[in-house]
């Protein structure tokens, strides 16, 4: 991981085969006008995209969007590849429309915290919100 | 009269064209064994002699070459991530028309470490990590770089946050040393021109006194590259054109020869299809692939087992029984060119075979997958279906009655729609053996050189 004195690197994409690609252009701006920097893989990335393009950068951090309620079938394993490529101790961080239907929020969220997520967030969360938190598990050296 | 004398310090032979600038025409060619091995200029004299005599000590207003004895130019690439770093690098150094030997990536391993000094490369390209990202592994790699014996210049161009440092330590270990941008400065971005153009220096400055091939230079005024990037810069003049003649556009090259088989591809290869996301490291405008187990002598058994007796003997009249003993001896016997029409019906085969799978090999691919909302396609590498015009080179498109036909077997076929290569390109040959002169006349004389190559392309359709 980078030593966080200069900016905080994440990487940012879209999981698995979706196109959703909206929500991901505005995380992408939000973050950048707070000063993160920001590696945009973009829609259609697998979680080996992701991981891949943490090492190569140092990432400290890897948000994950997933839009089309198959979040928790693409995301399983994801915490287990990273500690498999040396990455173990990244700050992995997911949301968008992670289940399909309506499902209570706080069993959703306690299932992606239990496969290794640090953070998880609803359906229409304010990047304010994602950005506040990640300022807050990720304080500069 | 102004006249050039162009010559390639090829593998296995080498050639001369003599050039009419003035009048833009090819006067001669000729073509001897390379002699690397024991004194470079004798193999030259040998060509000399074979040009009419009114050419062979002709004044020339220039003489420039280009060289891939000797082995060619050997590289090995180094990066962090294999489909990232150290596939940019790899990218970079064919591009730079080199052979690329072996690619590692992540932390070298002692073993690694034995095998990379063993393979005794011409430059070992050192890349890892974007510009601010992964420092560790480019400086491990370069710390066992330092304490090996590894004497051949080390190119550094991986993450500049770390670059200083890795060549302070190769360079406290007696290490030569030479230090460029980024290769690959953020993920998916690819910068591969300052890399080719330090490349094409340490070729010019160091490559052409360690190879023997000094004294050819005292000659000829000066080895300017390495064969396939003249081959790549007559595909970039062609397409690309000149102040007063405009360029052919998007086109693709495919050169057979006795080792390998190259694709040098211009273009952006953007998908054509509407809905198609493109995925993968970005391909350069100008790319080169080395397909280095299709080459008509020296792999022509590996050929057989990757295409398979049926698709050899569909081109060739041979009994199936000699076809294995055949392609032996071709292999053991790489200067002989085909005497019979079997002969070359045999080496027409071949290259059908090779140009089909280099083509296959070059071109992107698209994917389908199936989401929740439907079926999208990804397409990786470019695609090549709108490419206008279609070029062979090599000996065999000189000598075959139907070299047209070796190209139109590499074309895109609605059984494998999925598989994006050219679809209906102009086909031409390289008849004249002229592309890498072309090549070499393109930076000095670009309008006379672009004239000469539209010229002497033979059309086939």
């Amino acid at each position: 991981m980078g030593d966080r004195k200069g900016k905080i690197t994440v990487v940012l994409g879209v999981l698995g085969v979706d196109a959703h690609v909206v929500g991901n252009k505005i995380m992408a701006h939000a973050l950048e006008i707070e000063g993160f920097k920001v590696v945009n893989i973009g829609t259609f990335s697998s979680q080996q995209d992701f991981i891949r393009a943490a090492i190569e950068t140092a990432a400290d951090a890897l948000l994950v969007g997933s839009l089309c309620g198959h979040g928790e079938m693409e995301c399983r394993g994801f915490r287990e590849n990273c500690i498999e490529a040396g990455v173990g101790e990244i700050h992995l961080v997911v949301g968008g429309n992670l289940v399909v239907g309506k499902q209570n929020w706080e069993e959703v969220e306690k299932r992606f915290l239990q496969m290794g997520f640090n953070r998880a967030y609803p359906p229409g969360v304010s990047p304010k919100q994602v950005i506040a938190d990640l300022k807050k598990d990720l304080p500069k050296g | 009269m102004s006249l050039a004398l162009l010559i390639d310090f090829g593998s296995t032979f080498t050639k001369l064209l003599a050039v009419d600038l003035a009048a833009e025409e090819i006067l001669a060619y000729a073509q001897s064994c390379t002699t690397v091995e024991t004194d470079i200029m004798v193999g030259l004299r040998r060509a000399l002699d074979l040009l009419p005599p009114h050419l062979q000590g002709a004044p020339y207003e220039c003489r420039l070459s280009s060289s891939s004895a000797a082995g060619g130019l050997g590289m090995i690439t180094i990066g962090l991530i294999p489909e990232l770093s150290a596939e940019a690098a790899r990218r970079a150094a064919l591009g730079a028309g080199a052979k690329v030997v072996k690619v590692y990536s992540f932390r070298l391993s002692t073993r690694e470490l034995e095998e990379l000094v063993g393979l005794k490369p011409d430059i070992l390209l050192l890349a890892g990590g974007t510009d601010g990202g992964n420092r560790e592994v480019i400086l491990d790699n370069a710390r066992l770089l330092a304490a090996s014996r590894i004497s051949c210049p080390v190119l550094i161009a991986g993450n500049k946050a770390a670059a200083d440092e890795v060549q302070s330590i190769l360079s406290a270990a007696g290490k030569i040393t030479l230090l460029t941008d980024n290769v690959m400065p953020e993920v998916n971005v690819l910068n591969v021109e300052p890399v080719r153009e330090m490349i094409r220096k340490i070729f010019i400055e160091r490559i052409i006194e360690s190879k023997g091939l000094k004294k050819a230079e005292e000659f000829v005024g000066g080895i300017l590259m390495p064969t396939p990037t003249a081959v790549l810069r007559a595909a970039q003049l062609l397409s690309q054109g000149t102040g007063s003649e405009k360029g052919l556009g998007d086109l693709v090259i495919v050169d057979i020869g006795g080792a390998t088989t190259d694709v040098h591809s211009i273009g952006a290869g953007n998908p054509v299809q509407p809905g198609v996301v493109r995925k993968g490291l970005p391909e350069p405008l100008t790319k080169r692939t080395v397909e280095a187990d299709l080459g008509l002598r020296y792999n022509a058994g590996t050929i057989l087992k990757l295409c398979g007796e049926g698709r050899i003997l569909q081109h060739a009249s041979l009994f199936q029984k000699d076809l294995a003993p055949r392609l032996e001896k071709l292999s053991q016997c790489v200067e002989v060119l085909p005497q019979t029409a079997e002969d070359q019906d045999l080496d027409f085969a071949l290259a059908t075979c090779a140009a089909r799978a280099a083509m296959e090999r070059h071109a992107g691919s698209i994917e389908a997958l199936w989401g929740p909302q439907g079926q999208y396609y990804v397409q990786y590498g470019k695609d090549l279906t709108g490419v206008e015009h279609l070029i062979g080179t090599g000996g065999i498109f000189i000598h075959h009655r139907q070299a047209g036909g070796i190209l139109r077997g590499t074309l895109f076929s609605p059984e494998e729609p999925f598989s994006l290569r050219p679809k209906t390109p102009n086909l031409y040959t390289d008849a004249r053996y002229c592309l890498f002169a072309v090549g070499l006349l393109a930076d000095r004389y670009p309008e006379s050189a672009f004239r000469i190559a539209r010229k002497y392309l033979r059309r086939w359709n």
